[in-house]
């Protein structure tokens, strides 16, 4: 397979550490992408700005942006202005701290990277050794394409990634919830919910996992493309009770016994 | 195309865009979800030259006829300029007979799930008949460390899903497919090379220097920041000051006052109030924008 391309070069910098690092997406999607189109003719419709007191299209390039202050008011924010605060181009992707896996939480992480060498390959590769004996991920900060960017550095299969992480105010806060309560469960429940998990425990290996729903999106596409017929049905929500859970569980257990000893 | 926004535009109006079951064994868990993620909270409007706010609307390519929501539909693009149009409905018929369920089949340990993989992550409240199997299962994962694997299909796209409790609290995350996360030959990493023991610990030794703790609440966005402190600044001023659109005066998207309603929408779930048991609609969220602009 063709080398992918590299999106952007830059030096990871800690202490009196440099490594020169090319950076390339980890993500490549296969979303099905609709368009949308006019109900009546089927072309595909287009979005356009107009003024919301005259009514009349403007273009995109005579268009300002204005920053809203109030429920009523906003204040309009010059090109110039606006350049004047993005952040300064650098290439230095600066690691300002280690950290133990474990504190990431999972709800920061948002899209991944590869960082591969950039010239000197034995440092990038040190550097990945290193990280994996001292079981650490690095936390980042850097500016590309006029953005900043935190990310997390770490090691995957070998090989160096920085997977962007979201700022705070991206995260809800999960120290304002409080969990759900009801009559205290009971011992043998939960023990029965153990033996549950437990019989359904094993590894996770992502490749056993296929899109099957896209695939059937594009049967349905291809159906209807010929001309063919689809079948449309509803779907109705179930409650539960609390004794329904019990035997539930008891059930569960109950089929999976069988199931061994058959 | 509208996915991300309709994503944004839910959450930010606090509902819970997706109510189903998660099941184990036969044991079966009513929840709704709600975005742990949100987008920024900092969005800009455009405005006209004479700082009369503008609004986008759709139009047919062809005639540029303006078109409501009801005179747009969604089709997939079969042959270049020949498009299959594909209902709601339709769509919704062909998900997984149980696709209202994450049935979890596997419990996996928590630190088996790579980030690589991570989409985005929501919040579980029970939803309809009591809190009984929510709290088994939150306290069974938490105590065996392990998190619940199933599938589910949520806005006309199937993902991957990983249920994990902590302090109680169920939240769900979403996983890319295996084939939509390159592996490094994909990309072209080079074969590894050899290294010597002393410049790995030279490394070592700049990383231990480096170690500590982060708090991740510390990492705001700083040009959102400024962006907000330059604007409140010219505002005070009377400098460039414009009426909103109104839209934005009725609480659309990205008002700071919305983001707050998750939270209260999400407290009170969790809490038994039964709120955004109906299931959620697939068609994008301009629907309301676009009847407002009529």
């Amino acid at each position: 397979m063709a080398a992918a391309r590299a999106m952007w070069k830059g030096t990871l910098k800690f202490g009196k550490s440099k490594v020169n690092v090319k950076l390339y997406s980890a993500v490549k999607e296969h979303t099905i992408h609709f368009r949308l189109l006019h109900k009546t003719d089927k072309q595909p419709v287009k979005q356009q700005m107009i003024d919301s007191d005259t009514g009349d299209p403007v273009e995109y390039k005579d268009a300002q942006k204005a920053f809203p202050v109030q429920r009523n008011r906003m204040v309009v924010l010059e090109k110039e202005e606006l350049e004047k605060l993005e952040p300064k181009d650098s290439r230095d992707i600066e690691v300002t701290r280690f950290v133990d896996p474990t504190d990431i939480d999972h709800r920061w992480y948002e899209r991944a990277y590869y960082l591969g060498p950039d010239g000197d390959t034995s440092a990038y590769f040190a550097l990945a050794e290193a990280l994996e004996k001292k079981n650490k991920e690095g936390v980042a900060r850097w500016v590309m394409r006029k953005k900043d960017y935190v990310g997390a550095l770490r090691v995957h299969e070998g090989y160096l990634a920085l997977i962007v992480l979201r700022y705070a105010e991206e995260v809800i806060d999960a120290s304002a919830l409080t969990a759900p309560e009801g009559r205290p469960l009971q011992k043998k429940e939960i023990a029965m919910g153990e033996q549950l998990v437990s019989a359904l425990a094993g590894k996770f290996d992502p490749a056993e996992y296929r899109d099957e729903y896209r695939d059937r999106v594009m049967d349905l596409i291809n159906t209807k493309a010929r001309g063919g017929k689809v079948k449309v049905t509803k779907f109705r929500p179930k409650k539960t009770s609390d004794d329904a859970v019990t035997n539930a569980l008891a059930a569960s257990l109950a089929g999976m016994r069988k199931k061994k000893s058959a | 195309m509208p996915e991300e926004e309709e994503v944004a535009t839910d959450s930010a109006a606090g509902r819970s865009f997706w109510t189903g079951a998660i099941t184990f064994g036969l044991v079966n868990v009513p929840v709704s979800l709600f975005p742990a993620n949100r987008g920024r909270t900092v969005s800009l409007k455009m405005v006209a030259d004479d700082g009369h706010p503008l609004q986008r609307r759709y139009v047919c390519s062809k005639d540029e006829e303006p078109l409501d929501w009801d005179d747009i539909v969604r089709g997939y693009e079969v042959s270049k300029g020949k498009f299959v149009v594909v209902t709601d409905d339709e769509l919704e018929a062909i998900e997984p007979r149980k696709s209202r369920d994450i049935d979890l089949q596997l419990f996996v340990d928590l630190e088996d799930i790579d980030p690589i993989y991570f989409v985005r992550a929501y919040y579980l409240a029970p939803s309809g008949g009591t809190t009984k199997a929510y709290r088994l299962l939150a306290e069974v994962m938490e105590q065996t460390g392990r998190a619940g694997i199933g599938r589910f299909v949520m806005r006309a796209k199937e993902y991957v899903v990983a249920i994990i409790a902590e302090s109680g609290i169920l939240r769900a995350q979403t996983l890319r497919f295996d084939d939509e996360v390159r592996k490094p030959d994909d990309v072209g990493l080079p074969k590894k090379s050899k290294v010597t023991a002393a410049a790995v610990s030279k490394f070592t030794r700049d990383i231990t220097a480096h170690s500590g703790k982060v708090n991740f609440r510390d990492f705001f966005d700083e040009y959102s920041i400024e962006l907000e402190k330059l604007a409140k600044k010219k505002a005070q001023r009377g400098v460039d000051v414009v009426k909103a659109p109104a839209e934005a005066a009725a609480g659309e998207s990205d008002e700071p006052g919305e983001v707050i309603d998750i939270l209260e929408v999400l407290k009170r779930s969790l809490g038994g109030a039964a709120v955004g048991k109906k299931p959620a609609k697939r068609a994008p969220a301009r629907k309301k924008a676009a009847a407002k602009k009529k």
